[in-house]
């Protein structure tokens, strides 16, 4: 993996008047993750990556997002979970305007990716989606040898140097737990390779262009369970660069991988706090019902 | 069974979490053994401040119990442990509970010992329970010992000694009540040693409970409330 000074840097600078923020929901995530508890041990204090300000999303007439806000923090994992249609893959492809390729889809609010609003007219788009990348729930290589498919960012980026594209496809293979078994046959068709491996090498693919963020929306529902355990442990390695975002049926696995848990139901954010508090002690009885499954 | 049945999971995460709560409960055990001991030397050398240390640190066996409870909380939640990894969080979860009343007890000890402050020493009530307040506190070593090493059939030695510590303090509490008939204005005195005795023998029973973790552990088998002899039939006749 690279590493990445120029946020280090910002880091440590810290970022005066922030300090008095406080997300929605009643949880300061600061001053939790102080205690810590929870999530892993941090040198520096978590700075916010994604903030979501009274987003509402409609889709035509209906409205499938009712003024959300949340903030996200950087380099954490944070599990989006809820029944199907309560709208959390909506609200994770506003994190990089996924959602625009959608007709008759309107947003309100914003959504802050490190400071700046995504929806505001001189966003560029493709930029913003190398900052923000995404993984599906079916694996989708292009039809190309795993070394094209991983190198096809920095291609498009201009790289042409062998040796750059080389190390970069490298980096990212191994960032992505798939260089072990794939270094003797880089060059064949990705699609001989199994499902597990194939969304790993979407995610390869995802983080060779160093995105800031990586959106997983149901990454391992297509999976078998072993599969489904490396796709967890990488992203587990994968939060000491990035911040991940996770969409999730699966509430063992919100569990198991993830540091913060959204709760939504039907278009509303119910409940936001750390995955321990969520899974443990639900401040909402709609909360407790689903993850006990005792909803429906 | 060895201790690589703990790692090699696909997560090293978790195998390091199951690691840290069992190297957890090895530290705890150590600590209680440490006021165990520490009681003892109070009683061979007279140092109430030895006492007095056991008094005021038990809240540290408390904290750690607290602490690890949370971490078997969390790899409930997050792992939902299965197999021998299910058995090792629940028996942690029950040995710590175990350490943490052998922790109180000690602190009982050392406070019934402490009411002797200032009125002469150490009397010779106490010195009687020197030799089986060491055979307790070797007891829950061996305990831990085989907790450490995965070794039910030494869990299940240890757990026999128990009826040793059982003898013992019936003899210990035949030779206080002939101090109580020989002299009523004892009576307050010895009522303390009785207490203490009684306390040496309940920390025994959790040493005990401790090896029975251990075979739940290693075996997978509830030995609770039942006989020893009916333990080792099982146990022989697995082995076969």
């Amino acid at each position: 993996m690279p590493p990445k000074p120029d946020r280090e840097l910002e880091t440590m600078q810290g970022q005066p008047g922030k300090e008095g923020s406080t997300p929605t929901h009643g949880v300061d995530i600061k001053s939790a993750l102080r205690k810590d508890d929870g999530a892993q041990e941090r040198p520096t204090e978590p700075r916010d990556c994604l903030e979501v300000k009274g987003l509402n999303l409609y889709y035509g007439q209906k409205r499938a997002l009712h003024d959300i806000n949340l903030t996200i923090p950087e380099r954490y994992v944070t599990a989006f979970i809820g029944p199907s249609g309560c709208g959390k893959s909506t609200l994770l492809r506003c994190f990089n305007r996924m959602n625009d390729l959608i007709d008759g889809v309107r947003v309100e609010g914003e959504v802050l990716l490190d400071g700046q609003n995504i929806f505001a007219p001189e966003v560029n788009v493709a930029t913003l989606r190398r900052r923000v990348g995404m993984v599906f729930q079916k694996p989708n290589p292009f039809p190309k040898s795993i070394y094209e498919n991983v190198a096809y960012g920095l291609r498009i980026q201009g790289v042409k140097s062998r040796r750059v594209l080389d190390k970069a496809v490298e980096g990212a293979l191994r960032g992505a737990a798939l260089w072990d078994e794939v270094k003797d046959r880089v060059h064949d068709s990705a699609l001989g390779l199994s499902g597990g491996q194939q969304q790993r090498l979407v995610i390869a693919r995802a983080i060779a262009i160093e995105p800031e963020v990586l959106l997983l929306d149901e990454p391992a529902s297509a999976l078998d369970p072993i599969s489904t355990l490396k796709i967890e442990e990488l992203i587990y390695e994968l939060k000491k660069d990035y911040t991940i975002v996770i969409v999730t049926h699966n509430m063992q696995q919100a569990a198991r991988v993830s540091d913060f848990t959204a709760f939504m139901y039907m278009g509303d954010l119910i409940e936001f706090g750390k995955t321990k508090t969520v899974f443990t002690t639900p401040r909402r009885k709609q909360t407790e019902d689903y993850i006990t499954g005792r909803y429906g | 069974m060895t201790m690589s049945r703990l790692t090699h999971h696909i997560s090293h995460q978790f195998d390091k979490e199951l690691e840290d709560i069992r190297s957890k409960v090895l530290a705890m055990g150590g600590l209680v053994e440490e006021h165990i001991h520490k009681v003892l030397e109070c009683f061979a050398k007279g140092d109430f401040d030895e006492a007095e240390y056991v008094a005021v640190n038990d809240f540290k066996v408390n904290a750690l119990e607290v602490e690890i409870d949370d971490d078997c909380t969390e790899i409930l939640l997050r792992r939902q442990p299965a197999a021998t990894d299910l058995r090792l969080v629940l028996s942690v979860s029950k040995t710590i509970t175990d350490l943490e009343r052998i922790g109180d007890e000690a602190e009982k000890i050392a406070r019934l010992v402490l009411n002797l402050r200032g009125s002469g020493g150490i009397s010779s009530y106490y010195m009687g329970m020197l030799s089986m307040g060491h055979h307790v506190r070797r007891m829950v070593r061996a305990a831990l010992d085989a907790f450490a090493r995965m070794d039910s059939e030494s869990a299940f030695r240890i757990a026999q000694e128990d009826r040793e510590i059982d003898a013992e303090t019936d003899a210990i509490m035949r030779y206080l009540i002939t101090y109580m008939m020989e002299d009523p204005r004892s009576i307050t005195r010895v009522l303390d040693a009785v207490l203490s005795v009684r306390a040496f023998e309940r920390i025994g029973d959790h040493a005990r409970n401790i090896c029975e973790n251990v075979i739940y552990l290693v075996e997978g088998k509830d030995v609770r409330h039942v006989a020893l002899e009916q333990v080792e039939q099982e146990l022989r006749r697995d082995a076969e």
